[in-house]
């Protein structure tokens, strides 16, 4: 019993490690603190997949009560190791995400066009900024037929993840 | 059927999605799709920028370590000067390096950077040059450096002369103002970047009349075009002298060049002349205006300021004294002997010698005088005219020689001599050229770089308050962006070398100032391969080269690394957890970086969570240990070390020749072993000669030798040019066994 109590300790406070790590990359002025618009970079690169919305109500929770654009070390750190420790905004599994964009395929063509992809991306969901589209044609599509293979993309995507 | 089975998975995940705006056109699921795409894809995005952070971190602080690491070796050189005897032969070998610029008239100078005996030959296809100096040289000089064309020494040499010429007469503060509606531009570090200065010109305009600029330090180091970089901006300094100001870094200083690459690309590119260039260079550097200060408002200088700053002060310096900032006031030999054992800092100096009264104006109030377009003629006897009036204020008769005479003359010395004030100078100058900002406020040392100081935002308001000034611009510091403000928008960082740590690591920038003093930025980035890199490429290539250099480190710390694991290993089983990793990692390398975050890159396979580090270090491996070399730790030595065995290699080869006799080799080995204070026995250095190919004369190349420690970075480079797919960076990269550090048997380095 004692020894889980112990192994739990040691894991959360690996956990609090690696948010300490994560959060200390946009802490510029070294004083605990990150732009609040750095936020949403540090909780997905440590593993998360939260939406626009969750993310904003995320942030909404921690900042301080009169808006200062900084959140804090403190308040980060309980609210994020809730978020780990209960995997809240688990990874998505590559078939999922396939057949995410199978569904956008309606003809089943096994490729998406640039232009269709851009009006699901632009105009659905929690919609992509120009920069964000442009970011993810450039490196989706094959710049000869203006195409994107979306199985290969996600492929390619997935094997630089860690 | 795929859309049940597509609806049934999406509906479990419906719970953690938020209510999103509905799309009467498209159906639910589709929005669904989108949703979830949009989400993994922003997750992606985030950890690619994590990523390019951490990279950042990763050249960042390898190159204020590299700073401190030379600072190191050189306070160590002084402390030798010091307190060894002047008969050991470790002080001799870099004695040279303290000597003041041999005593010499100036017309002694002149004979010995003469330049016209030199030939240039009838095949020389190069630009020439014309003095006085025209504008349509100075463009010319331009475009032939931009088709890659090099400038004959004979032309170099006399360049540079009237270049010193001019800048004896500057005072040490620029005065500079935007009346009729000048605009400034405003350029921050080059570091040898021709194709930044270029792109900059082409954007911005040649200096000219009506486009007055301002450089500000650090022209020199790192680029492969540093001479040629000097010799636009001195050209266009001599075309137009009230228009063209340059502000001195703390890369213009030959100490500096041993260890960053300028002083080899002189050698290389100026094999016959290359040692008198560099002396002149080193006149010139000493010479370099410390301060521009625009329409009395904007204080521009290289490095940053201090809670001791003050411009009233720094009016008064004798800049020429500091031939490099790294070099405290000059000790005399008599004071040495007279020291006691334990005097480590180095601003106690006992100094007994006469104080050069200042040939600079005594306010930043004054303006200098107009110095007019004339020809050679009439600027050189301006000159002449300008230090004899100065000399004549300063109740000297003497001339500039002599007063150098008289100042290493062991007889005098004057009561009035103020040694405190010496010292004062000295840090108001290093200060100014070395210097960060920080957050918080207050001033420390800054221990990062080794010289100068970290000030805050209360330091900025003082000082700024002290002279009336709105706005400090500075450089000295990279910025991903090429600018950064802070301290409230009170000072400006600006950087003009883009890609300065890889392809695609940042962009540069440059200031536009006009009358009302408000500063506009405009960025670039050079290369065109930058420009069609998605980002997702540019990070992983700039992320590769980053993980390189970091391998190297770990290498050369293995013994160190091996011990801190073993100390999380009590029961010796060989397997580390991870966290103890990161920890291990820190406490043995110091650079500050966030190990949790780079750990997916630099570890490939852990057992149940746990490392085995035995074998992590065996996948690092860039080589393998040469059999016949029995000492490893010496390779170790050689890796953890290589910049400061190159830098002294440099140092004792006074002829720059390039070579270096065996028995220099292993002066430097022991020089390096008593600054390290490890033990380098005399057997493990031979073993290290014998296996390096000696010229038939039994000296080492020095090139040749530094060139194998690269050689492994380099057929990665040509890998990785050659692939840009921006695949994901292996970290082990299969080796090619003779491509190794120090081959084996083989007599050639391949």
């Amino acid at each position: 019993m004692a020894e889980d109590r112990e192994n739990a300790e040691a894991i959360i406070s690996e956990v609090h490690k690696k948010i300490s790590d994560a959060f200390d990359v946009f802490d510029h002025e070294r004083n605990k603190t990150v732009d609040v618009r750095e936020i949403g970079t540090i909780i997905r690169s440590l593993g998360c997949f939260p939406t626009e919305g969750e993310l904003q109500e995320f942030i909404t929770e921690i900042e301080e009560e009169e808006a200062t654009g900084y959140i804090r070390f403190e308040r980060f750190l309980p609210t994020m190791t809730k978020l780990l420790m209960e995997r809240k905004f688990r990874p998505i599994p590559e078939d999922l995400l396939l057949q995410a964009f199978e569904v956008l395929d309606q003809e089943k063509k096994g490729h998406l066009g640039t232009e269709e992809l851009t009006k699901y991306m632009t105009q659905d969901g929690e919609p992509f900024t120009q920069e964000e589209m442009e970011e993810m044609l450039s490196a989706a599509a094959d710049p000869d037929k203006n195409v994107i293979f979306y199985k290969d993309f996600v492929s390619m995507l997935t094997v630089d993840d860690k | 059927m795929p859309g049940i089975v597509v609806r049934a998975q999406f509906s479990e995940l419906q719970s953690v999605f938020f209510p999103c705006q509905h799309s009467a056109s498209f159906s639910v699921p589709a929005m669904r799709a989108a949703l979830l795409i949009q989400r993994w894809y922003r997750q992606y995005v985030a950890r690619l920028e994590m990523r390019r952070r951490c990279t950042w971190n990763i050249f960042q602080s390898m190159e204020y370590a590299g700073e401190q690491n030379q600072i190191k070796l050189y306070k160590f050189f002084s402390y030798l000067m010091d307190h060894f005897t002047p008969a050991s032969s470790e002080r001799n070998l870099i004695a040279h390096i303290f000597r003041e610029n041999e005593v010499c008239r100036d017309a002694e100078w002149e004979r010995y950077f003469n330049y016209k005996n030199i030939e240039v030959p009838e095949f020389y296809s190069g630009p020439h040059l014309n003095f006085p100096l025209t504008a349509t040289n100075a463009t010319e000089l331009v475009e032939a450096f931009r088709t890659k064309q090099q400038l004959h020494s004979r032309y170099v040499l006399q360049l540079l002369v009237e270049t010193w010429k001019l800048l004896r007469i500057l005072p040490n503060i620029n005065h500079v103002s935007t009346c009729h509606s000048k605009e400034i531009t405003i350029c921050g570090d080059l570091h040898g970047h021709l194709e930044d200065l270029l792109l900059v010109f082409y954007k911005n305009g040649l200096p000219s009349m009506e486009t007055p600029y301002v450089f500000n330090g650090d022209f020199v180091d790192r680029g492969k075009n540093s001479m040629e970089i000097l010799l636009i901006l001195f050209a266009f300094l001599l075309v137009y002298p009230n228009d063209v100001h340059l502000n001195r870094g703390n890369h213009e200083d030959h100490i500096v060049n041993l260890r960053y690459g300028f002083t080899k690309e002189v050698l290389g590119k100026y094999r016959v002349h290359g040692k008198k260039i560099l002396k002149l260079l080193q006149k010139i550097y000493s010479w370099l205006p410390l301060a521009s200060v625009i329409d009395q408002k904007v204080l521009i200088l290289h490095g940053g300021i201090s809670d001791t700053t003050d411009l009233d002060i720094i009016a008064k310096v004798d800049r020429h004294r500091y031939v490099s900032t790294l070099r405290p006031p000059k000790q005399r030999k008599s004071s040495a002997k007279n020291k006691q054992s334990d005097q480590d800092s180095w601003d106690e100096d006992n100094m007994t010698r006469r104080r050069v009264r200042s040939m600079t104006y005594s306010s930043p109030g004054v303006s200098r005088p107009e110095v007019q377009r004339h020809s050679l003629q009439t600027l050189s006897s301006q000159v002449e005219e300008e230090l004899r009036e100065r000399r004549r204020r300063a109740g000297f008769s003497l001339s500039h020689g002599d007063l150098h005479n008289s100042l290493s003359s062991d007889s005098d010395s004057d009561p009035g001599e103020n040694l405190e004030t010496d010292a004062e100078d000295w840090k108001q100058v290093v200060d100014m050229l070395w210097s960060d900002p920080m957050p918080i406020d207050g001033c420390v040392p800054n221990e990062v770089r080794g010289g100068g100081c970290y000030w805050g935002p209360d330091i900025t308001r003082e000082v700024l308050e002290k002279h009336n000034l709105q706005l400090l611009i500075r450089s000295h510091e990279c910025k991903q962006e090429g600018y950064e403000f802070c301290h409230n928008r009170k000072v400006l960082t600006i950087f003009s070398a883009s890609n300065y740590y890889e392809v695609g690591s940042n962009r540069g920038a440059y200031i536009r100032l006009g009358p009302d003093l408000v500063p506009h930025l405009i960025q670039y980035q050079a290369s065109r391969s930058t420009r069609d890199l998605t980002l997702r490429q540019s990070v992983g290539r700039t992320e590769r080269s980053a993980l390189r250099a970091l391998r190297e480190q770990l290498f050369a710390h293995k013994s160190d690394l091996i011990s801190a694991f073993q100390e999380f290993d009590p029961e010796q089983t060989g397997l580390i957890s991870l966290n103890h990793w990161a920890t291990a990692m820190e406490s043995v390398l110091q650079l500050g970086l966030p190990w949790r975050m780079l750990r997916s890159q630099l570890v490939n396979h852990t057992q149940d969570g746990k490392l085995n580090y035995q074998s992590w270090f065996k996948e690092l491996a860039i080589m393998e240990p040469n059999t016949q070399l029995a000492h490893t730790n010496l390779l170790e030595t050689l890796y953890k070390h290589h910049s400061n065995l190159e830098t002294i290699f440099r140092i004792i080869d006074t002829d720059n020749s390039g070579l270096i006799s065996f028995e220099e080799f292993r002066q430097t080995w022991r020089l390096l072993s008593s600054h390290l204070q490890i033990d380098i026995s005399d057997e493990a250095i031979s073993d290290l000669a014998q296996s390096i190919d000696f010229n038939k004369d039994g000296s080492i190349d020095i090139n040749e030798f530094m060139e194998a420690f690269r050689l492994v970075d380099r057929t990665q480079q040509e890998r990785s040019n050659s692939t840009l797919s921006g695949v994901h960076p292996h970290l082990l990269q299969s080796e090619h066994p003779t491509k190794t550090l120090l081959v084996s048997a083989s007599p050639h380095f391949v």
